[in-house]
């Protein structure tokens, strides 16, 4: 088996290769601007690296968000058509709980991401592999807790996460061994937006006069 | 060359609101499969970005499969991959991109990223054979309106002239809602026009003037029709007269055609060039047709242009460009290739 496993719904575009014992390569960039060109070229270096060719595939397991739109479609484009031209599955998994299973605390926590317009996104886990609420979209103020709280959102709004624990972004790596040991629900490869796009109906026409 | 050689390339568009997967061999047509998020940008009156984006990530993997299976081609027989890299909407562009660099990294083949406009001229390369070199293209969409000549699509493209506010379709659009007509409104306004009176109002012509001829001789500007149109109706409105929709959708698009026919059949004379080519949505436009080739035929100048599918945003376009640019010995582009919302012309891969 030959899991290709990436995640970009954080600034984070993590790319890793996983043969069902163990991970035999990855790629972490941190540019939270640049999915799109970012991430074929860390694919095409963890197959390098490894060692392995695009026909040796026999999975691709996708971060779905929630994250910033634009990155997280880069990631579930490029899974999808993987998957439709290779004829292999494709598994999404909640990028909140590749976080989670990384963190390294017992008991319930956190994990809030960077949602921009000063929201995170938001689930709370009872442990590192039981999700008990979320994922969704808050003001920090809202669903501030003295929990630990992994990922981006507590090193951003400290005021209301006071408890930051590691990891700040998702790993491949973690998210290659979940969806291989389907250690965290496997879901469809479709997004987890969470908001509706932005949009304004027009009004009445305005006069011109 | 034989036909056994010529490249088989898909073609991927995704720079507005349609999702276009086209497969080309050579110059020969083998599928042109699209989907268009259209209806769903309807009620907002203009395309939206978010909601095209996210139903692009939709539509792209049926409508990869649906161009395959019309084709004939299985996907191991692409010898390369083109898409779409700017202009447009970024976040639009950005998963036509990523799709792109999946089918190039899964199928081991090179990929280009390559101008929209340019891949609105090779698009007649399709239809009526090779492009004439040189030759001028008049491009007028709902996102462009611009004046070219081209020496060869691959290379060597000059931009004449563009507009400087609204593109051709996005003043059809805007009257259209005007007068109450649908979106997109071009092809309302058309077939509204057929039974009004043309010289019913004398709008504006943009950028005809003695003054403007000088510095903006192959521009276009669409803006102070559309104010002109609205005060217009405005007027008419205010005096609780009715609006006589036929007449000054006919009248709107008679100003139109006549500075788009009169500037390309100028562009064309003064660079002596004998075959200009209409691409872009509004090349569908009925009036646009009639009087390019009536003017164009005074002075000997052979007019294009290809049907209306192979005009509006589609992926064959790119799938033919792609085409030329693998016949022609051009260099890929490297897997970081971005998208550039502003590409300009003289850049025909990324
Ligand atoms: N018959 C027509 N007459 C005038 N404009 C038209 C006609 N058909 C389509 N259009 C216009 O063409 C535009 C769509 O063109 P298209 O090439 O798909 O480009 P874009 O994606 O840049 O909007 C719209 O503005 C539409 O109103």
């Amino acid at each position: 088996m030959l899991m290709l496993a990436f995640d970009t719904a954080t600034p984070a575009i993590t790319v890793a290769l996983h043969d069902g014992w163990a991970t035999l390569s990855e790629h972490h960039t941190v540019d939270a601007s640049r999915h799109g060109e970012l991430l074929a070229p860390a694919i095409a270096h963890v197959l390098e690296s490894a060692g392995a060719t695009r026909e040796d595939l026999t999975g691709v397991a996708v971060g779905v968000g929630p994250g910033p739109f634009t990155g997280l479609r880069v990631g579930l484009a490029t899974a999808r058509t993987f998957g439709a031209v290779l004829g292999v599955p494709v598994h999404g998994v909640c990028t909140l709980d590749v976080v989670a299973l990384a963190t390294e605390v017992s008991g319930p926590f956190l994990v809030a991401t960077n949602a921009r317009r000063k929201e995170v996104y938001c689930a709370s886990y009872a442990d590192r592999e039981t999700r008990v609420g979320g994922p969704e979209v808050a003001r920090p103020a809202d669903v501030a807790s003295p929990l630990p709280v992994a990922g981006e959102g507590a090193a951003l709004y400290p005021e209301h996460f006071p408890s930051a624990v590691a990891p700040e972004y998702p790993s491949a790596a973690v998210l290659a061994e979940a969806a291989v040991r389907r250690t965290v629900p496997l879901l469809e490869p479709v997004p987890l937006y969470l908001r509706r796009p932005d949009v304004a109906e027009p009004g009445a026409r305005k006069p011109v006069l | 060359m034989r036909v056994a050689d010529e490249p088989v390339v898909l073609g991927i568009e995704t720079s507005c609101d349609e999702t276009g997967i086209g497969i080309v061999r050579g110059s020969t047509l083998l599928s042109d499969a699209i989907a268009s998020s259209v209806d769903e940008h309807a009620r907002f009156g203009g395309v939206v970005p978010e909601v095209a984006s996210r139903a692009h990530l939709e539509a792209m993997v049926p409508t990869l499969e649906r161009a395959c299976r019309e084709s004939g081609v299985a996907l191991r027989d692409v010898d390369a991959i083109a898409v779409t890299s700017g202009p447009g909407l970024t976040g639009a562009l950005l998963v036509g991109v990523a799709s792109a660099k999946a089918l190039a990294l899964s199928l081991g083949r090179p990929v280009y990223g390559v101008n929209h406009l340019a891949a609105h001229v090779a698009a007649d390369r399709l239809e009526h054979g090779p492009l004439p070199e040189p030759c001028m293209a008049l491009l007028v969409s709902g996102g462009h309106s611009s004046l070219l000549l081209v020496e060869d699509v691959t290379s060597g493209v000059e931009q004449l002239g563009s507009t400087i506010d609204d593109a051709a379709g996005e003043a059809f659009d805007k009257v259209a809602r005007l007068l109450g007509l649908p979106f997109p409104g071009g092809p309302h306004i058309d077939r509204e026009a057929r039974a009004g009176d043309p010289a019913y109002v004398e709008f504006p012509r943009g950028l005809t003037s003695g003054r403007d001829m000088e510095r903006h001789r192959f521009d276009f500007s669409f803006s102070g029709l559309k104010t002109a149109v609205a005060r217009w109706v405005e007027a008419r409105e205010r005096d609780g007269e009715p609006v006589p929709v036929a007449d000054v959708a006919a009248s709107f698009q008679e100003a139109v055609c006549d500075v788009l026919a009169r500037k390309a059949v100028d562009a064309c004379r003064r660079r002596g060039v004998d075959d200009l080519l209409i691409g872009g949505g509004v090349a569908a436009n009925s009036r646009l047709r009639a009087m390019t080739e009536e003017r164009a035929g005074r002075h000997g100048i052979r007019v294009r242009v290809p049907r209306p599918a192979l005009c509006t945003d589609n992926g064959a376009m790119v799938a033919a460009l792609g085409a030329e640019l693998v016949s022609r010995g051009r260099s890929p582009s490297a897997l970081d290739l971005p998208v550039d919302s502003t590409m300009p012309i003289t850049e025909i891969v990324a």
